[in-house]
């Protein structure tokens, strides 16, 4: 569902770039900006097969279908929201909106609150794109731009192999590699250099909301480069030419005209990877600590709404246990809409005071 | 723009295909034997922890009566229940027995048949530690309840003369997930301490007083083996099969006794004469010197109407099986099989199906 939402971003970098659409303002722009085409024959053909005509060429046919394939998707959203929404009506009833600031989660006397897990799932998704946003994008320019192109095919092959790989690898990853190299080393080194801050303090567990960050940030970052990287490369040429002739350093064209350029795409590399973070499920809940707590210090452990599902739904019995289970869902498919619609009036407002085209 | 990160797409769809392609080559070898036009096929889901034993007894009994198949989803107790009180599978199989509530919820009556028992293990990793760990239970409680927070605690040091215990922190871990092993687990401490029974209680998941969460056997078994001054609860057929050392655990006789199947079939030995009639009991903190003290059974469910007289004589036939040959698989694969006295009232049981 999240994934979709990046794509009308997507389209109009399609736009940009060159790629002409289908639709009929498409040939009528390219033939107003002068190539010739025979105007006159081709209205004169349309008006005098009609409906066959374009049948035969597929257009309608493919205008239906296509309108059929968005409207299901459609559809499913409604369904989901739907039946998330009537199967979680007793802890609708019985918490009203305190669920959503009650920070217990007591399944023996039936007190549930959703905070800690709301919480955990912001902090390590903002955690994730702290570290994988300014880490995917280099790449992604290093890759499109600065690589001879034989290394950045062949570093794009297993960026691309990454983002196919199944999310309780990257939890065994997690757990095997992230969780002790953090205990033994990143958390005390942290916590001796910057262990002034909240954020930093705090017993060294290995697991914990830094863990489940980290290996978030591992597994959004092929997504930031793979899309990043084809966007950078759509950019035309003429751009880069225009900068160099103007006396720019290679750097400079690259920072300042076609980063500016792709930036469009870049987001929408970015939203997906945000998506992806706060309904990962299965990597997040073998590392966060699987403790429904609020605390100050990174090193503690959480707990993430997609995980609390994954954790407790399967052996839950008791209605109000299981319904909470799926109002929590409800929760996240709300969150994750209201975190997206904040993430792109912010980057979109910041990035038009920026360089503008 | 160029080809989106097609392969990204593409991979998942071509693994899809793989794997469905492979899944069919395989079905026929695995149903070899194509089943008779009488053939009967019985459905059940529910607890994941017996499914290693229910899985090999399904399989033999499919050998024994190749015109017989019983499907087994081990989908977690919970789910089990819920989808035989739905009516979607002929029987289900849960950890932990089925509330009066969940009861009043069925349509038909249903039975619980206990199969096999499992039992809780105390996991550590005290780093210098040469001696294995005696634990009384109010020990074991306080740890869980963060009033003891460090290992060369006097209420730890007393029932260890002689042991190095260091001043460390305890790092107490428990399951994250919902589980029938968390049931034992707090069911035990409920009974051995007023303080967790009134603060905590017991269920498949609870409100933790302390300590961080791992998901299954394995997540605490990594995390109780990476950090250093931890403590965890493990299945004792985890500990068993993967070699997780574990401390003794005192029973209600006063002995320390380390976890093995004979202390956990005593267990359930111990309560063979007040078991109620529909073996719907805890048998933790068991009495008799031999028990170990956190063990619990696991069960299948059987509605006592089963509509089809095939399934119901296929069912009939199976717990029988179960009961009397099906008990000597348990412990090559490590589950601790029924005490004779509970066999015995479980027989009878079988002709209350009809």
């Amino acid at each position: 569902m999240a994934n979709r939402q990046p794509y009308p971003l997507l389209k109009v970098e399609e736009g940009h770039a060159g790629i002409p659409h289908f639709k009929g303002e498409a040939n009528s722009k390219t033939a107003m900006s002068g190539i010739p085409i025979p105007a006159g024959r081709a209205a004169a053909n349309r008006r005098a097969s009609g409906f066959i005509q374009s049948l035969r060429s597929g257009d309608t046919f493919a205008h239906l279908f296509t309108l059929l394939c968005a409207a299901s998707i459609q559809l499913v959203t409604v369904a989901l929201v739907h039946q998330l929404y009537i199967n979680s009506a007793l802890p609708r009833h019985k918490f009203g909106f305190q669920f959503l600031t009650g920070r217990t989660w007591d399944p023996v006397s039936g007190d549930f609150g959703a905070l800690p897990f709301i919480y955990g799932t912001l902090v390590t998704s903002a955690l994730a794109l702290l570290i994988a946003v300014p880490m995917g994008v280099g790449a992604a320019i290093f890759l499109s731009e600065l690589a001879p192109p034989r290394i950045s095919n062949a570093m794009t092959f297993v960026i691309e192999l990454l983002a196919a790989v199944p999310s309780v690898i990257y939890g065994l990853l997690g757990i095997s590699i992230v969780v002790p190299f953090l205990r033994q080393y990143g958390e005390p080194f942290l916590k001796s250099t910057l262990g002034f801050l909240p954020l930093f303090q705090g017993p060294a567990y290995g697991v914990g909301m830094l863990a489940g960050g980290l290996v978030l940030a591992i597994m959004v970052v092929p997504f930031i480069i793979s899309v990043s990287r084809e966007v950078l490369l759509a950019v035309p040429t003429e751009q880069r030419e225009a900068a160099l002739a103007l006396g720019a350093t290679k750097w400079e064209s690259t920072w300042q005209v076609v980063v500016p350029y792709a930036r469009f795409g870049i987001m929408a590399s970015i939203f997906l990877s945000l998506a992806r973070a706060l309904g990962e499920t299965m990597a997040v809940t073998m590392v966060i600590g699987g403790t429904p707590a609020i605390s100050a210090s990174l090193f503690a452990p959480g707990y993430s709404i997609a995980a609390v599902i994954a954790d407790q739904f399967a052996e839950a019995t008791g209605d109000l246990y299981i319904q909470t289970l799926i109002e929590l869902g409800l929760v996240l498919f709300a969150l994750t809409i209201v975190i997206n619609g904040l993430a792109r009036v912010i980057i979109i407002s910041t990035t038009k005071k920026g360089s503008r085209r | 723009m160029k080809k989106l990160p097609y392969l990204s797409f593409a991979l998942p769809f071509a693994a899809l295909l793989l794997t469905t392609s492979t899944g069919l080559h395989c079905l026929p070898s695995s149903a070899a034997p194509i089943p008779a036009p009488d053939a009967v096929m019985l459905n059940g889901a529910g607890a994941s922890f017996p499914y290693p034993i229910y899985a090999k007894w399904f399989s033999d009994y499919n050998k024994l009566h190749p015109d017989i198949q019983i499907n087994y989803q081990s989908i977690g107790s919970g789910g089990g229940i819920r989808q035989l009180l739905s009516g979607t599978v002929d029987f289900g199989a849960s950890d932990a027995p089925m509330t009066d509530q969940q009861l009043g919820e069925a349509k038909t009556k249903i039975l619980h048949f206990p199969t096999v028992l499992g039992a809780v293990v105390p996991s550590y990793n005290i780093p210098g530690l040469s001696q294995e760990l005696d634990f009384t239970p109010d020990v074991l409680a306080d740890i869980y309840l963060g009033k003891i927070t460090q290992w060369n605690d006097p209420a730890i040091a007393k029932s260890n003369k002689g042991a190095n215990l260091p001043a460390e922190d305890i790092v107490v871990v428990h399951r994250s997930d919902a589980s029938g092993t968390s049931y034992v687990w707090t069911d035990y401490l409920s009974k051995v301490s007023s303080d967790w029974e009134s603060k905590v209680g017991r269920n498949i998941a609870v409100n933790w007083p302390v300590g961080l969460g791992g998901k299954g056997n394995e997540g605490v078994t990594a995390l109780v083996k990476q950090t250093p001054g931890a403590i965890g609860y493990i299945e004792l057929l985890y500990a068993l099969q993967n070699n997780v050392s574990f401390g003794r655990v005192r029973n209600s006789a006063g002995v320390f006794l380390k976890a093995d199947l004979a202390g956990v079939t005593a267990a359930a030995a111990g309560f063979a004469k007040t078991i109620p009639a529909d073996f719907r009991v805890s048998i933790t903190n068991a009495p008799g010197k031999a028990s170990y003290p956190i063990c619990s059974f696991t069960y299948l469910l059987v509605p006592t109407k089963i509509a089809d007289a095939n399934k119901m004589r296929v069912i009939k036939s199976f717990l029988g099986w179960m009961l009397s040959d099906g008990q000597k698989e348990a412990e090559p694969l490590s589950y601790a099989r029924l005490p004779k006295e509970v066999v015995a009232k479980e027989l009878k049981q079988i002709s209350e199906v009809q």
